[in-house]
């Protein structure tokens, strides 16, 4: 009989990180700590299954009004992946701005989006409307 | 009419017909690209969310940001843009094509079809009630969003859980239009786990099986739909459900574009382009690749399968001959779809497949050859399947099934 065995609870999840959506099992302890995991089929799993559990992350795509451009937006994403719980607060803040063309890919749109350390940039080219 | 000539022509410029540009060009041939809209790219300019790349640049990139870094790699073919092809002679061995330049008759050697697929309408789902303003295809509603600076309404309904209904929720839940609720037919989800998570959980967007709409209400803008339980295939009496909207978003399945060949070229009963494992049609000139094959869930694999089908009619365009077909290869148990309907045995190629319902543990095999065991199949998730022909038989009669060997 194990006398310090430590009640832990296995967590089903889905990794998001890329479309192969691996179907990862992560063990925690009784304080909701990451123990371990399996089911993932590259490190990027594990790295994405501990910060599940503690504070999720997502990349952000949406658009930015452009002007004087050929199109009426530009998309963007965040760099990498920032706090999930920040994503409706990073929206009010790209809906807030807007970009003369022309937009460059990889433009830095906003630099340290909300603190996070991560920018937000293009992820296309917008030329000058003719 | 302006007479031209090109050795390998492709028709559509998204990823299928990128990569086929891309296969061309490797085999010092004149390509000329004939394209529909202003740009190439296809529907990559319309999805602006992350996910695309993984295999080919090993990379989690947007969609505009796969369509521009793939096309940098691209230099010497011609481009026609806002071009339409009426028609194509595959007995002459040339098309008519319309732009706002005139009218050309083009000659080819070989010819690429890249035309992707369309979106099933919702028109298509014979439900009972008016066809008020408000109810889009669910890339309809992309477009608007995400290239027009439109919305189409506040508050929305999304029938069917395929992919871009599911990043729709996720967009339009971004953008401050309230998704009432993803409703799905099946009992199980059309669209990748991934987009389940991302797109639905994480905005607690709630997801009802085995439910559907059953009549669309308002007249001239869309009020509301009625909704129901369904059992193999048809509505519950008595557990219909009135839910307020002014927007439908159809995520309904995509149909293979194949309207232009569709009295030439071989066509399977989901309506893709019938292709062996060097991507060509019954047509020994004519290759296809991408989703008016088979409708894919990786940008990836329609890029492969372009460059497949471009390197392939430029060898043709020169005259070579290409090898015979030595087998046909049959849907069989547990298979909904897959890409490679002949085989031609002579080198390496892949499988797409769909499976017909959810599985477990399950085994693809060809004949009595096991090709690849899975943990768990959905038919949301294609099956991507390593054939070598120096190692399985890929000759004569084939039938490709899908054998559950655990839950």
């Amino acid at each position: 009989m194990m006398k310090n065995a430590k009640k832990t609870k296995v967590i089903d999840m889905t990794c998001v990180v890329c479309p192969i959506g691996c179907h990862l099992k992560v063990t925690v302890d009784e304080n909701g700590n990451f123990v371990s995991v399996t089911g993932n089929r590259c490190p990027r799993g594990e790295a994405y299954a501990k910060e599940e559990i503690t504070d999720p992350k997502r990349v952000l795509p949406t658009s930015v009004k452009v002007i004087g451009g050929e199109l009426p937006l530009v998309s963007v994403r965040t760099e990498r992946a920032i706090p999930k719980r920040l994503i409706f607060d990073a929206m009010n803040v790209i809906k807030s701005i807007q970009v003369n063309a022309p937009v460059k890919r990889g433009q830095v749109i906003v630099k340290n989006v909300l603190d996070t350390d991560v920018n937000l940039i293009a992820t296309r080219t917008v030329k000058k409307a003719k | 009419m302006k007479k031209i000539g090109y050795d390998v022509v492709i028709l559509g410029g998204g990823a299928a017909g990128m990569g086929a540009i891309n296969g061309a060009l490797s085999q010092n041939v004149s390509v000329l690209l004939i394209e529909r809209e202003a740009s190439t790219g296809g529907v990559l300019n319309q999805c602006i969310h992350n996910g695309f790349g993984v295999h080919v640049f090993k990379q989690e990139l947007s969609g505009p940001e796969y369509h521009e870094i793939y096309l940098e790699k691209l230099s010497g073919f011609d481009a026609m843009y806002e071009t339409t092809v009426l028609n194509v002679d595959v007995k002459n061995n040339t098309l008519n094509a319309i732009s706002t330049s005139g009218v050309y008759e083009i000659k080819y050697g070989a010819l690429v079809l890249a035309t992707g697929a369309r979106e099933r309408p919702f028109e298509a789902l014979r439900i009972p009630g008016y066809r008020p303003a408000g109810v889009f295809t669910a890339g309809l509603a992309q477009h608007f969003v995400n290239l027009e600076n439109r919305l189409p309404g506040r508050k929305a309904v999304i029938i069917g859980s395929g992919d871009i209904g599911l990043i729709m929720a996720r967009r339009l839940t971004l953008e401050g239009v309230e998704v009432e609720g993803v409703y799905e037919i099946m009992p199980y989800q059309g669209g990748l786990t991934r987009n389940i998570v991302q797109c639905l959980d994480d905005f607690n967007i709630p997801l009802h099986l085995s439910t559907s709409v059953t009549k669309v209400h308002g007249k001239e803008r869309l009020e509301g739909v009625t909704v129901a339980k369904f059992k193999e295939g048809h509505p519950v009496n008595g557990t219909e459900k009135f839910v307020k909207c002014d927007t439908l978003v159809a995520s309904v399945g995509l149909i293979p574009e194949n309207d232009l060949v569709s009295k030439t070229v071989e066509l399977s009963k989901g309506s893709g382009a019938n292709v062996d494992d060097l991507m060509r049609t019954n047509i020994y000139n004519v290759f296809a690749a991408g989703n008016n094959v088979c409708i894919h869930d990786l940008v990836d694999f329609a890029a492969v399968e372009g460059e497949i089908a471009g390197k392939n009619a430029a060898r043709v365009a020169k005259e070579e001959e290409l090898p015979e077909r030595m087998g046909i290869l049959k849907e069989g148990e547990g298979i909904g779809v897959v890409s490679t309907k002949y085989t031609t045995a002579t080198e390496p190629f892949k499988l797409y497949v769909r499976v017909k319902k959810p599985m477990g543990t399950t085994v693809l095999q060809l004949n009595d050859q096991k090709l690849k065991t899975v943990l768990a199949a959905k038919p949301s998730e294609m099956i991507e399947i390593n054939v070598d022909p120096s190692k399985h038989n890929v000759k004569g009669k084939l039938t490709l099934s899908a054998i559950e060997v655990s839950k």
